[in-house]
């Protein structure tokens, strides 16, 4: 279907939000993926979190590298200004575009094998500068376009389609992140929306870098029974950690809180990630038991998923480097030009 | 009192404010602020000067050396031949006195005695005892070790008839705000001025004499003009990782960002200056920020630029503006990272995979690093593409003599085409790269700025005039061509070569760069002997037509490089559709700037064979 345009008709009683608009105004253009791809989901949960928190789609920037999983800004938030950059490079260009205007949301897209191979360095130092954005890693353990080779996040043990094992440990972006200084990590599956919605949405509000590792399967090079990130291995061994719901600022709480149950961290614009606990009563504030608990599923052949760290008292980047509140890019010569009578002042001191 | 050695038979050089002396030191022990003393009071005495720094790519320990050229005829370019030596490193001492002329003078530590395979009967001693003295006079052992330097810049001040007040007065200034610091400097000075007049007949035959050639001049590196110039242009952004010898033009932007892009009611800055993991992310941050509106650049060398081909790529097909400097270094690989040549046009024109082309800008002075880096973010912004301004060690990190700054307060920035919300309704219809005004310029827009109007999918893949994906063949020729097409329009806004003579002559010269600062010397020397050329300096490419008809016009045309291979002379080619037989290349790649009498020599003797095999009638 992916070379027929999507049509512009949409119902009318299609559900509007506080903005006046549709789900449709979130979209992009048809999936060129194969059919069942995880990060297709992950396109519809990315549709839904923003319609539903009413975000202005022209004030998201969409910056990805390149594999499959970079491939996805076109296929939502068509109006959106996108940048589909060069391989494992997104990092440096979403902390370019993020010094130029503070006052965007920048949304990052990335696979296993632009984040954690050939885009590792720049994955690590983007983490460490605290650029305020959300950080989407479509981690399939494999490299789609190329035809199924294994990635460095591929499980010891695990087998591709065409029968490959992974002989090396993994590498676990959600730990690497956690430790290098991220402010908001979780992990989730394309297959959970219910989860999945809400961690895009606190990730879109959370201050400072916020990073999503999603697990979504590769149905053609590495869905197999032996792949532990296919459909079934993620189905089976798939431990979320707390259910969490997320009241964005402007939505009135209605039902109550209960504190035995439930955990509630306001954002720093008002909104509220509220985490319901599952029996092991996890804190996401508590950076070890987040390791911890990352490395002890692991050893059970578990994913820990949900909301596994969030610290709202760093700064971000422009805070620490203290910038002016206009946005660079609205700076005119005026700003910035000191002017004939100080470069004559300037000259002096060389002569 | 050590023992002086006297060499009475030797006849010195007499000359006055046209000569050669060369610092030898170990580099980390303090002499490059005493050595650029001394040139600054020559500059100050109003005596054209020429200071250059040859230094190790090492922190601290190995040979360093500062060739100072002094001219009256305002000759800065190199000069073979070392009129007076400063010898204070022991490990090249023998070669140090080796290269100078005879008839020069080798001044020395005296506090040890000289080993006899140092003495030459055809030079002129003069043994300062400096470790004595400083030993002497001072008690702490960074003063003891550091003063030395001192002194003999004030014992230079009495062989060279110097200016003494000139040379106290920039120790005051040097020192302002660190009181303590000044007395014990001048008194350093005055220790060597006095024990040169007491033991020597001062000055010498070889001296200085105050003139008025650097009024209205002015004395500083390249780099901290490019810092000045980014500044000027509006640049907010400098992302970058550290490499000799780009880093003092970042340094320079930081410098002048913490005195002049301070908001003064907040405090708060309009810059950011990212010191990025690498050169990949380094242009990638500058190409994310200039996606997005704001101006932005990046600083580096050789390695970098070899790191940076994919990105550079990138911006051009997908018509991002970005701002790039090259401080260019001896390649390839590690090569001599603190030696200058003009290695990396032919990386730098053609950078990156596919068919690419990009602008480059080629200051020849400070004034013109200052005035292309000012002017590279508004033909980035203008072209929507990489610009790359091509400097080199010997201009980025050297002082030269230069006219002053120049900022003409009714420029405004020229931020190119792009299109505002009310402009997106007016126009309906939006293709970002659409060609519109049959430029090869389209409109582009910033993101976030309308809500329904003006987004679109900036991408390195084939792309549509509405930026959308495409595999059509005939569509990707199109916007390939389009691209060419813009490389033409970009001869609007470059700088136009730079051309002397009356045209009438059969011969040309045409050069680039930093060793422009050869040329007036090559010039003069050669219409002594009754020779003449025309000249043009390169400033930009892709070239302007004159530079071709240039070549058209001119029987043989020399073109001076400093690479082996003739890069620019490769471009010509290529671009001009010059023919091989037109151009005579004189080529140096030793790292050091080329000197006049090399250029001149090469000329002579490709017209003696030309004149023997009877092409050019003499």
């Amino acid at each position: 279907m992916s070379y027929i345009g999507k049509p512009k008709f949409q119902h009318p009683q299609l559900e509007t939000n506080e903005l006046g608009l549709t789900r449709r105004d979130y979209e992009g253009s048809f999936t060129t993926l194969c059919a069942g791809c995880g990060h297709d989901s992950i396109s519809a949960a990315i549709i839904q979190a923003t319609a539903e928190m009413s975000l202005e789609p022209h004030r998201v920037a969409k910056i990805s590298g390149i594999g499959c999983s970079s491939k996805i800004p076109a296929y939502f938030l068509s109006k959106s200004h996108s940048f589909n950059s060069v391989h494992g490079r997104m990092p440096s260009v979403a902390t370019g575009a993020n010094l130029a205007n503070k006052e965007l949301h920048y949304l990052g897209i990335s696979g296993d094998g632009d984040s954690a191979s050939i885009g590792l360095g720049q994955f690590c130092h983007i983490v460490r500068r605290r650029i305020n954005m959300l950080y989407i890693i479509a981690n399939n353990g494999t490299y789609g376009l190329t035809k199924g080779q294994l990635s460095a996040t591929a499980d010891l043990g695990s087998r591709t389609k065409s029968g490959d094992e992974s002989r090396f440990d993994n590498i676990d972006m959600a730990t690497l992140a956690i430790e290098l200084g991220a402010s908001f990590v979780a992990r989730s599956f394309s297959g959970d929306k219910k989860q999945l919605i809400p961690l895009i949405q606190a990730g879109l509000t959370h201050k400072g870098f916020a990073f999503i590792d999603i697990v979504s399967p590769c149905v053609t090079f590495n869905n197999t029974d032996a792949s532990t990130q296919g459909y079934k291995n993620t189905w089976e061994n798939y431990v979320a950690l707390s259910e969490i719901d997320f009241v964005p600022m402007r939505e009135e709480i209605t039902t109550s809180y209960d504190a035995g149950k439930e955990k509630e961290i306001t954002l720093h614009d008002g909104s509220v990630i509220r985490l319901h606990k599952t029996g092991n009563n996890y804190d996401p504030y508590d950076k070890e038991n987040a390791l911890h608990h990352i490395s002890q599923h692991k050893r059970q052949g578990k994913i820990a998923t949900g909301l596994l760290y969030i610290n709202q008292s760093t700064s971000d980047y422009h805070e620490l480097q203290d910038t002016v509140d206009k946005p660079f890019n609205t700076l005119t010569h005026h700003d910035l030009c000191p002017g004939s009578d100080v470069l004559a002042d300037i000259n002096n001191t060389f002569r | 009192m050590p023992e002086l050695i006297k060499s009475s038979k030797v006849k010195t050089i007499t000359r006055v404010n046209d000569f050669i002396i060369k610092f030898a030191n170990v580099n980390g022990s303090g002499s490059a602020s005493a050595n650029k003393l001394f040139a600054k009071s020559v500059f100050r005495m109003g005596i054209p000067v020429s200071p250059n720094n040859i230094f190790p790519s090492n922190i601290q320990g190995l040979p360093t050396w500062y060739e100072v050229r002094i001219s009256d005829a305002g000759y800065l370019g190199r000069r073979e031949g070392i009129d007076f030596m400063v010898a204070m490193n022991e490990q090249t001492i023998k070669s140090d006195i080796d290269l100078v002329v005879p008839g020069g003078y080798v001044l020395y530590d005296s506090s040890k005695a000289l080993t006899a395979d140092l003495i030459r009967d055809d030079v002129q001693y003069l043994g300062i005892p400096l470790k004595d003295i400083c030993l002497r006079e001072f008690d702490h052992p960074a003063q003891r070790h550091l003063f030395k330097n001192i002194v003999y810049v004030g014992a230079l001040s009495a062989f060279l008839d110097m200016d003494f007040r000139i040379l106290t007065s920039m120790v005051g200034e040097q020192f302002r705000g660190k009181e303590k610091l000044i007395l014990p400097n001048i008194h350093a000075l005055e220790l060597g001025h006095q024990y040169a007049k007491e033991n020597f007949s001062c000055p010498l035959d070889l001296r200085l004499k105050a003139g008025n050639k650097t009024k209205n001049k002015i004395l500083i590196d390249g780099n901290t003009a490019i810092g000045l110039g980014c500044v000027y242009g509006g640049a907010t952004i400098a992302a970058w990782y550290p490499i000799t010898p780009s880093t003092s033009a970042v340094d320079s932007f930081g410098k002048y960002c913490k005195r002049l892009r301070i908001d003064p009611g907040t405090g708060k800055k309009k810059y950011a200056i990212i010191q990025a993991e690498d050169e990949l992310a380094a242009i990638g941050i500058a190409i994310g920020a200039g996606w997005n509106g704001a101006r932005a650049f990046t600083a580096t060398s050789g390695p970098g630029i070899s790191l940076m081909q994919e990105f550079l790529g990138l911006a051009y097909f997908a018509e991002v503006p970005v701002v790039l400097f090259n401080i260019q270094r001896v390649g390839p690989s590690t090569g001599m990272p603190t030696r200058t040549q003009q290695g990396d046009l032919l990386a730098c024109a053609y950078a990156s995979h596919g068919d690419t082309k990009h602008v480059l800008l080629f200051p020849s002075s400070p004034t013109e690093c200052f005035e292309f880096a000012a002017r590279a973010f508004d033909i980035a912004d203008r072209l929507q593409s990489p610009v790359i301004v091509m400097s080199d060690l010997e201009l980025g990190m050297n002082e030269q003599i230069c006219d002053p700054l120049n900022w003409d307060d009714k420029h405004e920035y020229d931020r190119g085409k792009v299109l505002n919300a009310a402009q997106l309704e007016e126009i309906g219809k939006f293709g970002r790269y659409l060609d519109v005004d049959g430029d090869g310029i389209s409109y582009r827009t910033y993101p976030g700025t309308h809500p329904d109007l003006g987004s679109y999918f900036t991408r390195g893949s084939s792309h549509n005039p509405y930026a959308a994906y495409t595999e059509d063949g005939d569509v990707y020729a199109d916007m390939m061509d389009q691209l060419t097409l813009k490389l033409q329009t970009a001869l609007r806004y470059i700088p136009e070569p730079e051309i002397s003579g009356d045209g009438k002559n059969k011969l040309g010269l045409m050069y680039f760069g930093s060793t422009s600062l050869a040329i007036q010397e090559v010039l003069d020397s050669l219409n002594k002997k009754g020779i003449k050329l025309d000249t043009l300096r390169v400033r930009a490419f892709p070239f302007h037509p004159a530079v071709g008809e240039f070549l058209d016009h001119h029987e043989l045309t020399y073109v001076i490089e400093q690479n082996r291979d003739a890069q620019l002379k490769s471009l010509l080619k290529i671009e001009c559709n010059a023919r091989h037989e037109k151009m005579h290349s004189i080529l140096s790649y030793n790292g050091v700037l080329v000197s006049a009498q090399r250029i001149e020599q090469e000329i002579l003797n490709s017209m003696q064979s030309l004149e023997d095999s009877g092409e050019i009638p003499a």
